[in-house]
């Protein structure tokens, strides 16, 4: 517990615990980073998260977000609408997406889109451009495309990077252990596809470990241990 | 000095203060948030997009708050549904939110945040509004403070905090209980909500947002407290 100090950001406290409102640091030696904002010499935290200190700079990571869109991220979405020229899919963002019928990787009657991609139908896809408010996105890449079969599982964004790990160490790990392929999207939906279901479950079962348990150190550890006990 | 109160409180002291986060599993954020038996759950959904499409606003995104009484709530059955009441503590529960949060990143959005009043002795609107400011800040929703709310009361000629439903409806020599509810964002010290029912002296009025100030810093800091724990017990479950 005494990793996780009260109080403010100092030349020995790294990471502290913080709420909207209240002062990381003071002093003009520290930079706001991330969602904190700079009022006088202090610097304030703009959300409910972990405050980090990375050399000068001040940073907030959330303890929960909600997944903002960005150039070449891999996520999964669902299919709630067909156009004349395109799908329309929930991406689990505040915004929703379009894949245009040229981003597709197949060549399709325009007239029967739904042959391709219907109502509630999973992808894999690619974010190509985000302008504004509009998201589009491909299917033009390797490992993309439909969703056939497996488990969808959905975690809050903040908890990807964690889920994947350093470098996929995470990630690699559970796929090694369960034998499934694992694809997790950065919007925080995660897909599973195993030879068998037992194995499908125990996947699913430890990236949601992973998703209630951030800030622990030493965690691809711990849920290895605990994919290896579960065997 | 007439007046008693019946719980032995002294004039500035609240109920017992309860406040969890994290209470709605489904929710992107959620709180509880209790004075003594006044119990209010806040459950926060979003930023999402907006519909119909007419209702959005291009500059910004929205709050849109519901205020809701559940129907075993009180002592005789409420009638479930909207209200009169209820739409205007709705309303004045999103004004009291809004000075707080930043939602200029979410153009054409909507943050709905659900109030939930599960048992009722006065003081719900700040019991909500407490619960609501905590729930937006699970939800990871940018906020420049906390909102923090308490009912302030002249009973009998004497301002006490937090009333319960009995002193609220006290009456001595034809003289009624005047209520106050006031929130504040505690860090900057401005009101952000103040309504008055029945009559108080202009002295007595800035006595009882004095008092109410003070009481407020208290309970920002159990609100604090709540949302900094959700981090150590999930750590302790780790162990288990």
């Amino acid at each position: 517990m005494e990793k996780y100090q009260q109080g403010k950001i100092s030349e020995e406290k790294t990471r502290v615990i913080v709420v909207p409102g209240e002062v990381i640091a003071s002093g003009e030696s520290y930079l706001p980073g991330d969602n904190t904002k700079r009022e006088d010499k202090d610097i304030i935290a703009n959300k409910f998260g972990l405050a980090e200190k990375e050399g000068r700079l001040v940073k907030v990571i959330p303890l929960a977000e909600k997944y903002m869109p960005r150039k070449g991220n891999v996520v999964i979405g669902k299919i709630i609408d067909v156009t004349f020229s395109g799908w329309i899919v929930d991406i689990n963002s505040c915004y929703s997406a379009f894949l245009s019928v040229k981003e597709c990787a197949k060549f399709l009657n325009k007239n029967n889109l739904i042959e391709y991609l219907d109502f509630g139908d999973m992808i894999i896809a690619e974010v190509l451009e985000v302008r504004h408010r509009a998201v589009d996105l491909t299917l033009k890449a390797r490992g993309l495309g439909k969703i056939e079969n497996g488990i969808i599982i959905k975690i809050n964004s903040s908890k990807v990077p964690r889920v994947i790990g350093r470098g996929g160490s995470m990630v690699n790990m559970i796929k090694h252990e369960s034998e499934c392929r694992i694809t997790v999207g950065q919007n925080g939906i995660a897909w599973i596809k195993g030879e068998k279901l037992e194995n499908e479950l125990l996947a699913k079962e430890a990236i949601m470990l992973i998703a209630t348990k951030p800030f622990v150190e030493g965690l691809t550890e711990k849920i290895k241990k605990f994919l290896e006990s579960k065997k | 000095m007439t007046y008693k109160r019946s719980d032995g409180r002294e004039a500035d002291e609240t109920r017992k203060i309860r406040a969890e986060v994290g209470v709605v599993p489904r929710a992107d954020g959620s709180a509880l948030f209790a004075f003594g038996d006044t119990i209010a759950i806040a459950a926060v959904y979003g930023p999402k997009p907006l519909h119909p499409q007419h209702l959005q606003n291009p500059e910004k995104g929205l709050l849109r708050c519901y205020y809701d009484m559940m129907s075993f709530s009180v002592g005789e059955r409420k009638r479930p549904g909207p209200s009169r009441r209820s739409s205007e503590i709705s309303f004045v529960t999103t004004n009291a939110l809004m000075p707080a949060l930043q939602l200029g990143n979410f153009p054409g959005t909507v943050v709905d945040v659900c109030i939930s009043i599960l048992q009722a002795n006065a003081g719900t609107r700040c019991a909500g509004i407490n619960a609501a400011s905590m729930a937006l800040a699970h939800a990871g929703i940018s906020m420049s403070d906390l909102v923090t709310a308490v009912s302030v009361g002249q009973i009998d000629g004497q301002i006490a905090v937090d009333l319960t439903k009995e002193e609220e409806d006290y009456e001595s020599g034809g003289e009624k209980t005047t209520d106050i509810p006031i929130s504040f964002l505690p860090l900057s010290g401005k009101i952000s909500l103040l309504q008055l029912d029945g009559g108080i002296k202009a002295e007595k009025l800035k006595e009882a947002i004095e008092i109410a100030q003070k009481t407020c810093s208290k309970i920002y800091e159990e609100q604090k407290k709540a949302l900094k724990n959700i981090i150590s017990r999930k750590e302790e479950k780790i162990k288990e």
